[in-house]
């Protein structure tokens, strides 16, 4: 076989996930259940830690299974050694929670998953089925943007898209999925969270897979992890009962004044 | 009209805060680019209102017509043009924005395109109106906020400010949008110490709840020393501008005026605060807008102080600006 070159295999599913918030237990399932799907390639598009417990325990799953990762936010802050999250709360409420999970992420991060933090891409680009494909945190411009479904024109994404030469665009940062098609079979999605669940009484979490059936199209996938286990891992470690409530419960309970009136009224809190 | 008790001193009060706008001479004003145009504001009440509120930055009345209401096919002119730009968010203020006819009609424009959101004071959304809104926001994908002034938690606070009786007739329409359905912003203009906020909020949701509000969302919105502020409370003092020195590590992104205009019946402005200037009017059009803008105004010196406080989602604690500038980028 030397000198004989081998041809690169082009992955035929991709599993594309936002948010960990240190949930390693989701991150575990997720990979088996992308596993069994046929996904041979996986990208997170960021914010690995935030108010789940150990977060430590993400660093060698995202090594072992060669995940390549957006940098977040969040990365971008515990990378730099900033005093917040940077998630782009402006309720003294949101950031007063979202602060508690940002000390504690920060204190038990080891300095070597730091500093693999720091250097992390702020976007990935690769061609998948002849289309262009952008992976990004908030959005292709700014790491910390909102884009949620109820709050994001077609014509604004059209100005994205154009602006950066994409056709398809992922993202999360919001904590909710959403797809939104454009012309020319481009299309927006934002891939939700595996952190924490979707605010809609539900415990279960969601990640997407990318896929090649004629035209490239995204699969929103439910996902079922112990959550009754990170729940009390969370208990544990003190982190706050609103947020282990969000585990149980699948409602938010917490960061909920950033959320527009459409997808709020959707919630319990 | 009974419920104002500001109005006899009016007379005097709009010859003061109409005259000639003065501002300190600042040598080397910094400018602020329109980096993108993400929130596109109407000024589709004119001045015109219907409360005589003491601290209106614009001195809204209902003797005010210095901008008078945009009609529907105006807002329609702009609203075609602003999807060519890539437009993100509507805001509609006035004055009163339901005193415009024309108001539930632009909504349903505006909807079909993207997000709204109207700054009101309550007092025209009777339960017709709120069931009228309620059908219009079920009929789009994006959400309509409403934004309710209220500037204080009790009748004689609130009352103090917006006119007599204007309390009750404020939380009347809340509760109507609340029975429709909506979660309306409650915004209040902070006229009291910020040591006072959370107790401010506690007060509010308190209040709120007892009219079947459960999930109470509350902005405090700092005090803008212009118009009949400047009157009520007191102008800006001499050193309160924006300097170059102070836009260096700044995130620009925070100011109003980096990703928004204020379309008015009389052009386009550089940001909703900035209309009773004429040098603050920067085009005809959208497009035309695309230009630098002087920083030259004390109004200036609040949004730098507190991040863009005309936005939704901002907040009057003043820590923005504290923040990294890192991902921040157009």
């Amino acid at each position: 076989m030397s000198g004989e070159l081998q041809p690169v295999k082009r992955p035929e599913k991709i599993a594309v996930f936002g948010g960990v918030y240190n949930n390693y237990l989701a991150l575990e399932a997720l990979i088996a259940d992308a596993k069994s799907k046929g996904v041979d390639k996986f990208y997170c598009l960021g914010d690995l830690g935030a108010f789940g417990p150990f977060p430590d325990k993400v660093f060698p799953l995202l090594l072992d299974n060669e995940i390549q990762v957006v940098q977040g936010n969040y990365d971008n802050s515990i990378g730099n050694g900033l005093d917040d999250c940077q998630c782009g709360y402006t309720d003294p409420r949101d950031n007063y929670f979202a602060q508690i999970s940002y000390d504690y992420t920060f204190k038990n991060t080891n300095p070597e998953f730091k500093r693999w933090q720091r250097e992390l891409p702020t976007e990935i680009r690769f061609e998948f089925g002849g289309k262009q494909v952008l992976l990004c945190h908030g959005s292709p411009r700014q790491t910390n943007e909102f884009l949620w479904e109820s709050t994001t024109p077609k014509h604004f994404l059209e100005k994205l898209f154009s602006k950066n030469r994409a056709d398809i665009v992922l993202a999360t940062h919001t904590g909710l999925r959403w797809k939104r098609e454009l012309a020319e079979e481009k299309f927006f999605a934002n891939v939700g969270v595996i952190g924490r669940p979707e605010n809609d009484g539900a415990t279960n979490v969601w990640y997407s897979i990318l896929k090649k059936n004629g035209r490239v199209d995204i699969e929103f996938v439910p996902l079922e992890y112990e959550y009754e286990r990170l729940a009390a891992e969370m208990k544990s470690e003190k982190m706050p009962a609103e947020f282990i409530t969000t585990i149980l419960t699948g409602w938010w309970t917490t960061c909920l004044e950033i959320l527009p009136s459409k997808e709020r009224v959707r919630g319990k809190f | 009209m009974s419920f104002n008790s500001f109005k006899d001193q009016e007379t005097d009060i709009l010859m003061e805060t109409m005259a000639p706008l003065r501002e300190p001479e600042i040598e080397n004003v910094p400018s602020a680019p329109l980096h993108a145009l993400d929130s596109l504001w109407f000024q589709v009440g004119g001045t015109i209102c219907n409360l005589w509120c003491s601290h209106c930055f614009i001195s809204c009345s209902p003797k005010n017509h210095n901008f008078g209401f945009m009609p529907r096919a105006t807002v329609k002119r702009y609203l075609d043009e602003s999807k060519g730009i890539g437009v993100k968010e509507y805001y509609f203020t006035g004055g009163e924005p339901f005193m415009n006819r024309d108001m539930l009609d632009i909504l349903q424009d505006t909807l079909a395109i993207g997000p709204a959101t109207v700054l009101t004071n309550g007092i025209l959304i009777v339960e017709r109106v709120a069931q009228q809104l309620k059908n219009i926001a079920e009929g789009s994908i994006f959400s309509l906020e409403l934004r309710v002034s209220i500037d204080g938690f009790t009748a004689t606070e609130n009352d103090k400010i917006r006119g007599k009786g204007s309390f009750d007739r404020a939380m009347k329409g809340v509760k109507n949008l609340v029975d429709a359905g909506f979660l309306p912003i409650i915004t209040c203009a902070q006229t009291w110490e910020e040591e006072q906020n959370e107790a401010t909020l506690a007060g509010f949701a308190a209040t709120l709840k007892k009219i079947g509000y459960a999930r109470p969302r509350v902005k405090i919105i700092p005090p803008l020393r212009m118009g009949r502020e400047k009157v009520r409370s007191r102008g800006y003092d001499q050193f309160e501008y924006v300097t170059e020195e102070m836009m260096w590590d700044f995130d620009d992104n925070l100011l109003q005026c980096t990703h928004s205009r204020m379309a008015t019946d009389k052009g386009v402005y550089v940001c909703p605060i900035l209309i009773d200037y004429p040098e603050a009017k920067v085009a005809e059009t959208l497009s035309g807008s695309f230009k630098p803008f002087p920083l030259q105004h004390q109004a200036c010196y609040t949004c730098y102080i507190s991040g863009a406080i005309c936005h939704n989602f901002s907040g009057a604690s003043g820590s923005q600006k504290e923040k990294s500038a890192s991902l921040a980028g157009v």
